[in-house]
């Protein structure tokens, strides 16, 4: 009797009764991504030194000492995008080519998991490189005061990078197990940036005038939003068949 | 049962070709191409002879009867395409690929055309090829560029399997950015500028009619052009599958040519059922 009885009793014992729980692997993914980054420092500083030098390049490029309004909007939210495809292009790299995707796969954790500390890394990454991007704007080519603007700015850039790092995510996916990688990941994910760049500019340049700024429209911020939610649930739906092999 | 069908290996393979629809491609083709040339014969006798010039710009405003359902087919095409890779990532069956592929495929090349004719019209009426205030051809171009980006990708993976499975994430992110951009785009002008072009719904009844006619002519080439290139493409992969079997079996098989073109392999060996495997199980009798 004990003897029929003894191996199933000695299962549970070597293999957890039921597998982790989603988020505290989100947890575990995003604290391996961010000691990663931190100790390899591959994509934040050079996402941020390409966003100031790309300034410079406006500076001559354009030949004016300041900007103002839908120049300033413009300027700050290409730029942005240019820099978070950087990073876009670093995101799995590491885990293709050293066999990050293998061990994740072997364990016995939730895909989603995956999907969503990788936005949430690459939204840290966006948020950093926003707090070098946008004071070296202030201080190198925006013609009016930051401060007013910045309530409003900071509510569009919140929006717009969750947008970023949802697209950016699944296209970093799907370019990552291409042959062009570095060429296929920006030649995707810029047409799907284009709504974004819609929104965020249009809510973004009444802030960034001299004279009586105003303040983002609600129909801007609601166009981003909404673009959020269809595409994180695009890329939610479909992030898994991204990683079967 | 298997010695019979041996014996009568030539004669069956035949029928089954006919019964079957997974092995028969071709049929309804020469209908639908015949029903094609007809609509599109009536269409363009209507555009040129029924349909009233346009007051302000006269004979210039015909292009509207091909520019816009062209662009009309290419976006439910796009769309279209997003739907059935739905299908192929539910039932992995690689026929579903394909047809998404065609779809998408096609949609691309009546795109182009919708451009063309889209500057064309619009240097015409306003002056210049490219114009911005109009939110339509904006966003169709944004769409555009998405999806020239298919075939690349595609190209870029070599494994068919997971070429066919990125594909269909892809086309179904694509797809739902269609309507998505278009709402946005239009929304970035709709403040700005009048709409130029109305919809169906303030054009004179003739002019309705004549555009639904063309709509339909132009639908029906567009399926008879995805019918025609699934019935060579599967062909073609039949010719390749019989040539390995002529050569001598799947040990010897060449490695599939880099290809963005979606792989029936896999279907040839096991989905087209007795048409392959009987010979196959014969020769290793042998």
């Amino acid at each position: 009797m004990s003897g029929v009885h003894a191996p199933p009793r000695a299962l549970p014992s070597v293999r957890p009764a039921r597998p982790p729980r989603l988020w505290p692997t989100v947890g575990a993914l995003l604290r391996k991504e961010l000691l990663v980054e931190l100790r390899t420092l591959e994509s934040v500083p050079g996402m941020s030194l390409f966003a100031v030098t790309t300034f410079v390049l406006f500076h001559f490029a354009l030949n004016r000492s300041s900007v103002e309004g839908d120049l300033a909007a413009g300027i700050l939210w290409v730029t942005l995008l240019f820099a978070a495809i950087l990073g876009v292009n670093r995101l799995f790299v590491a885990d293709a080519d050293q066999g990050g995707f293998d061990g994740f796969l072997l364990a016995p954790v939730d895909r989603s998991a995956m999907f969503l500390s990788k936005v949430l890394t690459l939204l840290a990454f966006l948020v950093v490189l926003e707090l070098v991007a946008v004071p070296a704007f202030a201080l190198l080519l925006l013609g009016s005061p930051l401060g007013p603007a910045l309530p409003g700015l900071l509510a569009t850039l919140a929006l717009g990078d969750l947008g970023v790092a949802v697209i950016g995510t699944l296209v970093a996916a799907m370019a990552v197990q291409t042959r062009a990688r570095d060429l296929l990941g920006p030649l995707l994910a810029l047409p799907l940036f284009v709504p974004i760049v819609i929104g965020g500019a249009r809510a973004t340049s009444p802030l960034l005038v001299a004279v009586h700024p105003g303040t983002p429209a609600l129909r801007w911020l609601l166009t981003l939003g909404l673009y959020d939610l269809l595409f994180g649930l695009i890329a939610y739906a479909l992030f898994d068949f991204l990683l079967e092999d | 049962m298997e010695a019979q069908s041996r014996r009568v290996a030539g004669s069956s393979e035949t029928k089954n070709r006919r019964r079957d629809g997974a092995v028969m491609y071709g049929r309804g083709l020469p209908t639908l191409s015949i029903a094609t040339v007809v609509a599109i014969a009536v269409s363009l006798s209507l555009v040129f002879f029924y349909a009233p010039l346009e007051a302000e710009q006269g004979f210039l405003q015909k292009i509207f009867y091909v520019h816009v359902p062209l662009a009309i087919i290419a976006l439910c095409g796009f769309v279209l395409g997003g739907l059935l890779a739905i299908q192929h990532l539910r039932t992995r069956d690689p026929r579903w690929d394909m047809r998404s592929y065609v779809v998408i495929h096609m949609s691309l090349i009546f795109a182009v055309g919708t451009l063309i004719t889209g500057s064309i019209w619009a240097k015409g009426s306003w002056g210049h090829w490219w114009v911005w205030s109009e939110p339509t051809l904006v966003s169709f171009l944004i769409v555009f560029l998405l999806y020239a980006t298919y075939q690349p990708l595609r190209f870029a993976i070599e494994d068919p399997e997971r070429q066919s499975r990125y594909a269909s994430v892809f086309a179904i992110t694509a797809g739902a950015f269609v309507p998505a951009n278009f709402i946005a785009v239009r929304l970035s002008t709709a403040y700005l500028h009048p709409r130029v072009l109305g919809s169906t719904s303030n054009l004179p009844a003739s002019m309705a009619l004549t555009f639904l006619v063309s709509l339909g002519a132009l639908s029906l080439l567009f399926a008879t052009l995805c019918k025609y290139e699934l019935t060579a493409k599967h062909t073609r992969s039949q010719i390749r599958a019989l040539r390995r079997r002529l050569d001598g079996g799947d040990a010897g098989a060449p490695a599939r040519a880099r290809s963005a073109v979606p792989s029936l392999q896999h279907l040839t060996t096991s989905g087209a059922g007795p048409v392959v495997s009987a010979p196959a199980a014969g020769s290793s009798a042998r």
